[in-house]
């Protein structure tokens, strides 16, 4: 399997990240070679494993829902890159 | 006054103690070596002025209680501090203050600890080599030519440099060992659990861990009793019984049960680690331990599981980074422009390629090829240390394939790169403690370091190992401070 241009391009949409064509062709080159490495992984047999999702073997706890963090919306907003009475600002969505 | 920053951190405490050196003239000295070593490139952000108010407040009025008491401490651009900026080594972040605190961090300043600034690294601790960083690369205090191997370059580097007493790094697949290695340092990944991520910025949250970079095991051990709590705020944080590592800790190892996975004798590896690894071997039979050969057979899927697991969860946890809430925005044309040019113009190229590796790893129709399959082969990598950890109680290995590489030597092929993790990426997915130790000089003389793998929740255990080995080893660093005009 290789990925091509097309593929890099589908990617790059999927992953919100802009790629012109020089750049999907390095990228194009790049994941190639790393998938050929990870292609090692066919050489085992794993129908009958068990996929290990998490290495802490506890139960999620369960907490009381209340609001621990009252009136931080300053802090919130702090590091936004534009804002406006109180609310984070994005380009128009709505014509 | 720059001897101080040749004291270890324990020594440094009890003089402190004992008031023989007050916290400004320990803070001092650190920054005073530290603006001199501007050139190793391993600050991100000093925070220098304000470290020395705190000095100053703390001799006015000293709680010598602490743990920590004064000491200066820099540590790894990817903990959040409330007020300092805090990067993550990317352009992305390159405005973010934070305003809360990570655990870690809180739990050192509750000690005592002062904070020095914030450490390079690779960017969002992605990489090997400390190249990836929006903020350059950082030189080895070994030799200048030489990376000092990542993602907590900037961290190893300024313990070997004296820089900081001792720092903490971060290590999602050997990002704290394999520098540590390369410098010549002591550096421990924790189990999985043990200290909190909360304020770190994450990278696999499956993977990552805290941990310290030291002087010496001693150090580590300090600091990791410190780091080391259960946190509510992290719900893979475990409740378990956690110790007083330094107090508890000995060089009795006598019967002992020293593992050596054959799988780790990789084809190509330099005769000179071949010849450590032996001769640590001998160190630990001299100490009374018992040497068992044991197998760990899916040794050689680790890396190309890691490779799938670790994108997949950063694509999905980098995905906040949209130019909104905080960080760096790129104008756009609407709002998908936006945000595909934030992300562009903000991430640097290898955590591009990473993104895009997790993202087609996870996209229909590859998830069962690629991320299942990746799961399921970390499910039998973790086999092989539990059936393994029936007959032996640690595992002694080398930390890395090679010692430090020239700066540039890899940055064109991914793969190599990748390559340097080979013995230390099965303890993440496996979620274990291992700790690397420095344990001789190669032939140009660039550190080697062995690195001892625990079973969970038993740091203490191959921290005493590591301290028995540290004795019989003796290692010298061989740093002429050259970059010291």
């Amino acid at each position: 399997m290789t990925i091509d241009l097309k593929t890099i391009k589908h990617i790059s949409k999927l992953s919100r990240i802009s790629v012109d064509d020089e750049k999907a062709k390095k990228l194009a080159g790049d994941l190639n070679s790393i998938f050929e490495f990870i292609k090692k992984l066919n050489e085992l047999k794993t129908d009958n494993v068990e996929p290990l999702t998490s290495v802490a073997e506890t139960t999620l706890k369960l907490r009381p829902d209340e609001v621990k963090s009252k009136n931080i919306r300053e802090q919130i907003l702090k590091n936004s890159p534009e804002e406006n009475e109180d609310f984070f600002v994005v380009p128009r969505v709505i014509e | 006054m720059s001897e101080v920053t040749t004291l270890s951190l324990t020594d440094l405490v009890q003089n402190i103690k004992e008031k023989k050196l007050s916290s400004l003239e320990v803070t001092k000295g650190f920054i005073d070596r530290s603006e001199k070593s501007k050139i190793l490139n391993t600050y991100i952000t000093e925070d220098f002025s304000s470290a020395l108010e705190k000095a100053k407040s703390f001799d006015n009025k000293p709680n010598f209680d602490l743990k920590l008491p004064g000491i200066p401490i820099a540590v790894k651009d990817l903990f959040c501090t409330n007020g300092v900026k805090t990067t993550a080594g990317s352009k992305i972040l390159n405005n973010f203050i934070p305003t809360y605190e990570s655990t870690v961090t809180k739990n050192i300043w509750n000690e005592g600890a002062i904070l020095l600034g914030k450490l390079n690294c690779d960017e969002f601790a992605m990489g090997s080599s400390n190249e990836t960083s929006f903020f350059g690369n950082v030189q080895n205090p070994i030799d200048k030519n030489l990376v000092p191997g990542g993602s907590s370059g900037g961290s190893a580097a300024a313990i070997a440099g004296n820089l900081t007493p001792i720092t903490i790094g971060t290590d999602t697949g050997g990002s704290i060992r394999q520098p540590a290695s390369f410098t010549g340092t002591v550096g421990l990944k924790p189990t999985y659990g043990s200290c909190s991520r909360y304020g770190i910025v994450a990278f696999a949250s499956s993977l990552d861990q805290a941990g310290p970079i030291s002087k010496n095991v001693k150090d580590c051990a300090l600091l990791q009793e410190i780091i080391s709590t259960y946190d509510a705020k992290d719900s893979t944080s475990i409740e378990f019984k956690r110790k007083s590592y330094s107090k508890e800790l000995t060089n009795n190892i006598k019967g002992k049960k020293i593992g050596i996975p054959k799988e780790y004798r990789v084809d190509g590896m330099p005769k000179e680690i071949e010849e450590l690894w032996t001769k640590g071997i001998e160190y630990v039979k001299n100490c009374g331990a018992q040497i068992v050969d044991i197998s760990l057979p899916h040794t050689n899927y680790a890396l190309p599981a890691y490779y799938i697991v670790a994108p997949a969860e950063a694509s999905s946890n980098l995905a906040r980074y949209d130019g909104v809430k905080y960080g760096f925005r790129s104008k756009g044309e609407n709002l998908i422009d936006m945000y595909e040019k934030t992300r562009s113009e903000g991430f640097g190229s290898e955590v591009q390629r990473r993104i895009m590796i997790g993202t087609y790893v996870l996209s229909s129709g590859y998830y069962d090829a690629y991320y299942l399959k990746a799961q399921k082969v970390r499910k039998l990598i973790k086999n092989d240390f539990d059936y393994a950890y029936k007959k032996v109680d640690a595992i002694l290995t080398p930390s890395t394939p090679s010692s430090a590489f020239k700066i540039g030597e890899k940055t064109n092929d991914p793969v190599s790169m990748y390559l340097n993790d080979i013995f230390t990426v099965p303890v993440n997915l496996a979620g274990l403690p291992a700790i690397s130790i420095p344990a001789g000089l190669d032939a140009k003389g660039y550190p080697l370091g062995l690195q001892i793998i625990g079973k969970a929740f038993d740091e203490q255990n191959i921290l005493n190992i590591a301290y028995a080995m540290e004795e019989k080893i003796a290692f010298k660093n061989k740093i002429t401070d050259w970059w010291i005009k």
